[in-house]
This record gives structure tokens, sequence and C-alpha cells, in this order.
């Protein structure tokens, strides 16, 4: 196997401007083919505009891309055939029923004739739509719409799939169900993108990229990134935890202070030389919770993507923690 | 372009235009509507009139009473032929509006007093007709170039006949009727196109069209299509009401209605999907179309009598499908000319299609930007 075939998406400088604002700034992305690639990103962090671009809908302002060894978006045509794209908006015919938008999408996608209702038939079956074949699209739940666009998405069976938001309506018990359903495509030999901002999604990914504001600000498997954060974060139990909170929250080396329950989930900077500057944060919040007559107990744990997640996007939530 | 994508639009389109009952309701309502509404026409004076003139008698009288007629300014003369059946053929055709034949007895008929002169009329028209009735009342006797003063009581109508052909009862529905297959179908097909693209943009389906591999010409194609079956049925509706409510004759084939009908349509809807590929939203693309919609009917000489119009509208008009079908329309259905021999129209409407449809594919991008 070579490298080449490794790699089912290479991005680089990719850039796309609207006006002043800058949606995408010089992200560099290697997407491993046959693999669950997640996009994590705060709102309005470029994720729909990334994919856009990737699937060649959008014409970047600058940088390169190669899709299936594709360059994009020159030869965007050849690529829509080997792609699935499965939009963040449902954009399937809210007018015309279960069935029939399959049908639709299985002669646009060029599934052979003689194929096409065996395949509609195994569709329904699999995202549980035989009770539903005839109702039209608009009338279904926003989780039921997400499962037929995805039936949609691989209805010709591509090698590549793009999904922008796919679960944002789905309910959890329903979210493993779609999510085995990924994993199975990526057995398959299927390469998937997906974007979201769930954290136990981003968790499921082999790999994912963090977007904030444009920028790749963090990527690699969910091992590699928080174990990035080893020794940054640290629980606070508290009795008063709002008050603690208030307390510690401005300390010097504190980024970031969270509320879970009656603990405190606090995230200290990026230590200049290693464990040392953490204990450092660690000894100031004792003392300074101490001081204000607060009973607490503060132990390290591991990090989590959250963790990783407000580490890496500039926006910490301390404003949010002063206004309380 | 795939046969089978397609059909796949040409099938999506009619599934959804089943279930939406507004549309429904439009395609069979505006035409019964209209065909009510439209009941009387409105008339005005007018100049310029295509003539063609026969004079049979080459007297200097009878040269007098030509000269006279042109001095008022509502004809205009094209054509000098020699008999009165030459004037009929073009008659047919549309190339003249009038036709002035003065027999060779001219001279004898002025001094006996019978009708000096025939005014022949294309009477499917009634403004047309009126325009005549004002062109004989040409004083005859004026033009004598003899110095015997003619009888006072001379009666000065009657010297001139007016003979009108294909309307004789000069009745407006008869003209309104094939005027307004036109205007209906106008208004709704350029409607129904000009929102076509522009719904599927905001109703978020583009992004999911475009990502397939679905070209720009199967998309246009197959979106006109279904409108072409129910432009045929609009049509229909009116022709059968008109025939039924109005006693409109249809005097020419009724397959030329039909195809000429269906230029109009492709015409109309090419128009329509260039429409939405510009508008921003659904309520934008009905500002275009009304924009389309205001001078074709006040231009193409449904309204307003073509040669009615300054030159500057009419050659707007030139542009506007509406003229050109009307132009074949009242040719065929009642003056009953074969599209043949209106093949000027018919390649001005061919020519519009083609470069409409051209147009609204090369701007169909299939990109997001
Ligand atoms: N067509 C456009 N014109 C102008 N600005 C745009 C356009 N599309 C996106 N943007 C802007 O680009 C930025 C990135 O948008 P994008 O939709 O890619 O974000 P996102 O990460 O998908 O957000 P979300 O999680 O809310 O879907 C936003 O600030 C958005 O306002
Ligand atoms: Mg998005």
């Amino acid at each position: 196997m070579s490298a080449d075939e490794a790699i089912a998406i290479r991005a680089r400088g990719l850039t796309r401007r609207f006006g002043e604002l800058v949606a995408v700034d010089h992200v560099d992305l290697d997407v491993p083919a046959r693999q669950v690639y997640g996009f994590l990103g705060p709102n309005g962090s470029g994720k729909s505009t990334t994919i856009r671009m990737l699937c060649g809908l959008l014409t970047p302002s600058a940088g390169e891309i190669e899709v299936l060894g594709l360059r994009i978006p020159a030869e965007a045509d050849a690529l829509r055939r080997r792609i699935g794209y499965m939009t963040q908006r449902f954009s399937l015919f809210e007018d015309l029923t279960v069935r029939e938008n399959l049908e639709f999408l299985a002669a646009v996608q060029g599934v052979p004739k003689a194929r096409s209702r065996s395949r509609i038939d195994e569709l329904v079956g699999q995202y549980h739509f035989a009770e539903q074949r005839n109702q039209l699209a608009g009338t279904l739940s926003g989780g039921q719409k997400q499962r037929l666009a995805l039936a949609g998405a691989v209805i010709h069976e591509p090698e590549l799939l793009f999904l922008d938001e796919p679960t944002s309506a789905v309910d959890p018990e329903s979210r493993r169900d779609f999510w085995e359903k990924l994993f199975d495509l990526a057995d398959t030999g299927t390469t998937l993108l997906v974007s979201t901002h769930l954290m136990d999604e981003a968790e499921r990914c082999h790999r994912l990229a963090i977007l904030d504001r444009g920028a790749l600000v963090a990527d690699g498997s969910p091992r590699e990134l928080t174990s990035a954060l080893q020794g940054r974060t640290l629980v606070v139990d508290a009795i008063d935890p709002r008050r603690a909170q208030r307390v510690i929250v401005d300390l010097p080396g504190v980024l970031s202070v969270a509320q879970v329950g009656s603990s405190l989930r606090v995230l200290t900077t990026e230590p200049v030389t290693a464990a040392e500057a953490a204990t450092d944060t660690r000894h100031r919040i004792d003392e300074a919770l101490v001081a204000a007559g607060q009973q607490a107990a503060t132990t390290a744990t591991p990090a989590n993507l959250e963790d990783v997640f407000v580490a890496v996007t500039r926006n910490p939530m301390k404003p949010e923690a002063h206004a309380a | 372009m795939n046969g089978r994508r397609l059909w796949a639009i040409v099938i999506k389109e009619l599934r959804q235009l089943r279930r939406d009952r507004i549309t429904l309701a439009m395609v069979i309502g505006i035409p019964v509507l209209q065909l009510v509404l439209f009941g009387y026409a409105i008339n005005t004076n007018l100049r310029g009139l295509n003539a063609g003139i026969a004079d049979q008698a080459h007297t200097a009288g009878s040269r007098a009473l030509v000269m006279d007629m042109l001095a008022t300014g509502v004809v205009s003369p094209v054509a000098t032929v020699n008999t009165p059946q030459q004037l009929m053929t073009m008659l047919r055709r549309g190339e003249i509006s009038v036709g002035i034949v003065i027999p060779a007895d001219f001279e004898r008929r002025r001094i006996d007093g019978r009708p000096v002169a025939q005014i022949l009329v294309d009477g499917s028209d009634t403004a047309v007709q009126a325009a005549a009735a004002q062109l004989a009342q040409t004083p005859v006797d004026s033009a004598l170039p003899d110095t015997r003063a003619p009888p006072t009581s001379t009666p000065r109508s009657g010297r001139i006949s007016v003979v009108g052909f294909y309307n004789p009862q000069r009745r407006s529905a008869i003209n309104i009727v094939p005027g307004l297959i036109g205007v209906i179908l106008t208004m709704t097909m350029v409607l129904f196109t000009g929102i076509a693209i522009v719904r599927e943009r905001e109703r978020g389906n583009m992004e999911l069209l475009i990502a397939t591999p679905l070209t720009s010409a199967e998309l246009m194609v197959g979106k006109v299509l279904p409108y072409i079956v129910i432009g045929l049925l609009q049509t229909t509706v009116i022709l059968a009401l008109g025939v039924w409510l109005f006693a409109v004759p249809i005097r020419g084939s009724v397959l030329d209605v039909y195809l000429a009908t269906g230029l109009l349509i492709l015409a109309n809807l090419a128009l329509g999907l260039l429409i939405s590929t510009r508008a921003q939203s659904q309520f934008q693309a009905m500002q275009m179309t009304f924009f389309i919609f205001l001078p074709s009917i006040l231009l193409s000489g449904f309204m307003f009598p073509f040669a009615g119009m300054p030159k500057a509208a009419q050659w707007i008009a030139e542009v506007l499908p509406l003229t050109h079908f009307l132009r074949l329309i009242r040719g065929v259905m009642l003056r009953g000319a074969g599209l043949w021999d209106l093949w000027g129209d018919v390649l001005a409407l061919v020519a519009f299609i083609v470069v409409m449809m051209a147009a609204a594919i090369m701007r169909f991008r299939k990109r997001l930007d």
C-alpha cells in the first residue's frame, strides 16, 4: 500500500474568506483512509466551510486540496461520483416520501438499475424505515431525518463520506446505533469525516482535528491529545463550589474553572517547566481556598477531550465565571 | 446528458407538484379567472398600419384618393400589387393589416355614386377595424381633379366600403381568447420555473443536488419538461372554455395551435430558469417575473395594438416572446394561416428559447459561491 492510498484527504494552506471574515485560515489536513476522522470546533469555527471546500462545493480563496487523489476544485466532477455528503441542514426533499427520496438519490447517484430496488429495501431495513417508507420526509422527527439523510448519503456506497454534524438531533440511545453504522462503514473500507461539537462523539473518532475561528489548533488521536495535557487538570471538591470557583478563577496559572456537580474541574495554563509549575498552581489554589475560609480538597485527574477543547480554543469560560 | 438522471428530476418534480395543492389550483384557476376578467378589450386609435395597395384604375383621381388616405397617417404603404387576391394572401400571412382596392372602373363608379374603393381589413384585431372605419371617411370628392362641383348631398360614407375579414361581427372575445392563452402562459410558466431553482436553494436541497453527479443541463431540462405538460393542459382549458363560452373559432389546424403554444411555453420556461439562476430568494424571483410580465401585457399587442405604439416600444416588444406568439396564434386561430406562413415569428421564438436556455445552463454553477 503506497502512502498516497493511505491518505484520503490532504489539504495545505486551505483558506476561505467571506469579505473581511477569514472563515478558514491556512488549514493543513491529512485524513487517513478507512478511518473515522472527527472535526471538532465551536459554532462558526469553519467546520462546514472546510467540508464544502473538500467536496468541491466552495472554491478556496487559497490553498491546495487533494481528495482521493483528485485535485479539488479542478476535478470536482470526477470526485462527486465517489463521495457521499450529508449536509448539516436537512437537504432531502420534505415533500417526497422516504422511499421516493431514496429512489431519487439512487437514480441520480448512478446505482445500477437492477440493483436499485434491492439496495433501497436493504437501506429501509438497516435504517429502520420499514414502517415509515411512505411517510413524507418533512414529517419525520429531527433524529429520523438525520437517519434518512445518512441512508441517502451512503446509497451508492461511496469511498468517502462527509458528515456535517450528523447526530445533532439524535438522542443518546440512537446515537450509539448511529455510530455503530459509521464504524461498520469504516470497516468496509469507507473513509469518514464527521464534524461535531459533542465530546463523546469526538472521543469515538480514530483521529480528530480541532478548529477554532477558522484555524486548526490541534490534531491527533484522542489519546494523543489528552496525554498532551498530562498533569494540567485538577478536581476541587468543595462544600460551596460556587464560592470556591470565585476564589480560584482569577489566580495566576488557572486557565479555566468549570463546575461539574458539586466539584470544580480546573484546567491550568501550560507549564513553563513541566510538573513544577502545575504543582505551583495547585499550591496557590489550596492557599487561596484556605485564606478564603473554604473547605476543599484538591486532587489531580486525567485530562479528557473537553479539557483539550478548552485548552486549545482561545475563549476559555473565564468571563462567564466572573458574571456568576 | 444522462437519461436516467434527467428522468429522475422529472419524476421528482411531478411528485412534488402533485402534492403542491396551491400550484395545482393555479394551473386551472388562473386561466378560468382571467378568461372571465378579460371580457372586454381596450381599443385605441392606430397609426402606421401596414397597407397594401391594389390600384387597378391608374387614373389621376385614383392616385389622389390613395394619397389622401396615406396623408391621414393611419396607414403606411408597404406593398403595391395588382390584384385584390394578392392583398388577401398578404393579409392572411399578416404582412399587411389593411388592403386598399381601387377597381378599374373607379371613374365610372365615382360618377354614378357607387362605392369607389374597398378597404380590406384584418378583422382579427378589433383595433385595426376601428382604424379602417376612420380611413373610410376620406372624402372622395375633394380628390377629384376636375372643376365640376360634386353634389353636396353625396353621402360621404358609403363611397368607400370596408370589408372586414376573419371577424366580421367584430367580437372582441375572439381576439382576447387567443391572446389570453399567451398572457396566462407567460404569467404562470415564468413564475413556475422562476422559483424552481431558488426554492431548492432556500430549502437547502441545492447543496445536496450539486454534490451529486447531476449536471447543470440535466437539472435545467429536467425542471422544464414537466411544466410543458402543465402549459399544454392550461392551453386546453382556455381553448375549451373559449370555444364553449365565446364560440371562438379555430380556423387553422389545432396542431399548429399547440405547436405555437409549445414554443411560447418553452420560451417562458427558459426565461423563468434564467431568472431563477439570478434571484436570491423566491420573492425576488416573483419581482423579476412581474418585471417581465408587465411589458409583455402592455407592449405585445395583447392590450394595446402593436401598430399604435411608438417605434421604441415596438423594438422592445420584438424581444418579448408574447409578441411573436400573439402574431402566430391570431394568424392560426383567426385567419387560418399555417405556421409556415408566419415563419419569421416561429424563428424568433426558437432563437429566444435557445439563447435563454443556454444562458440559464451556463449561469448555473455547481458551486455554492
Ligand atoms: N456564505 C457565507 N457568507 C458569509 N459568511 C459565511 C458564509 N458561510 C459561512 N460564513 C461564515 O464563516 C464562518 C464559519 O462558518 P461555518 O458554517 O463553516 O461554521 P461551523 O463550524 O460549521 O459552525 P456550526 O457548528 O455552527 O455549524 C462563520 O463565521 C460564518 O458566519
Ligand atoms: Mg456547520
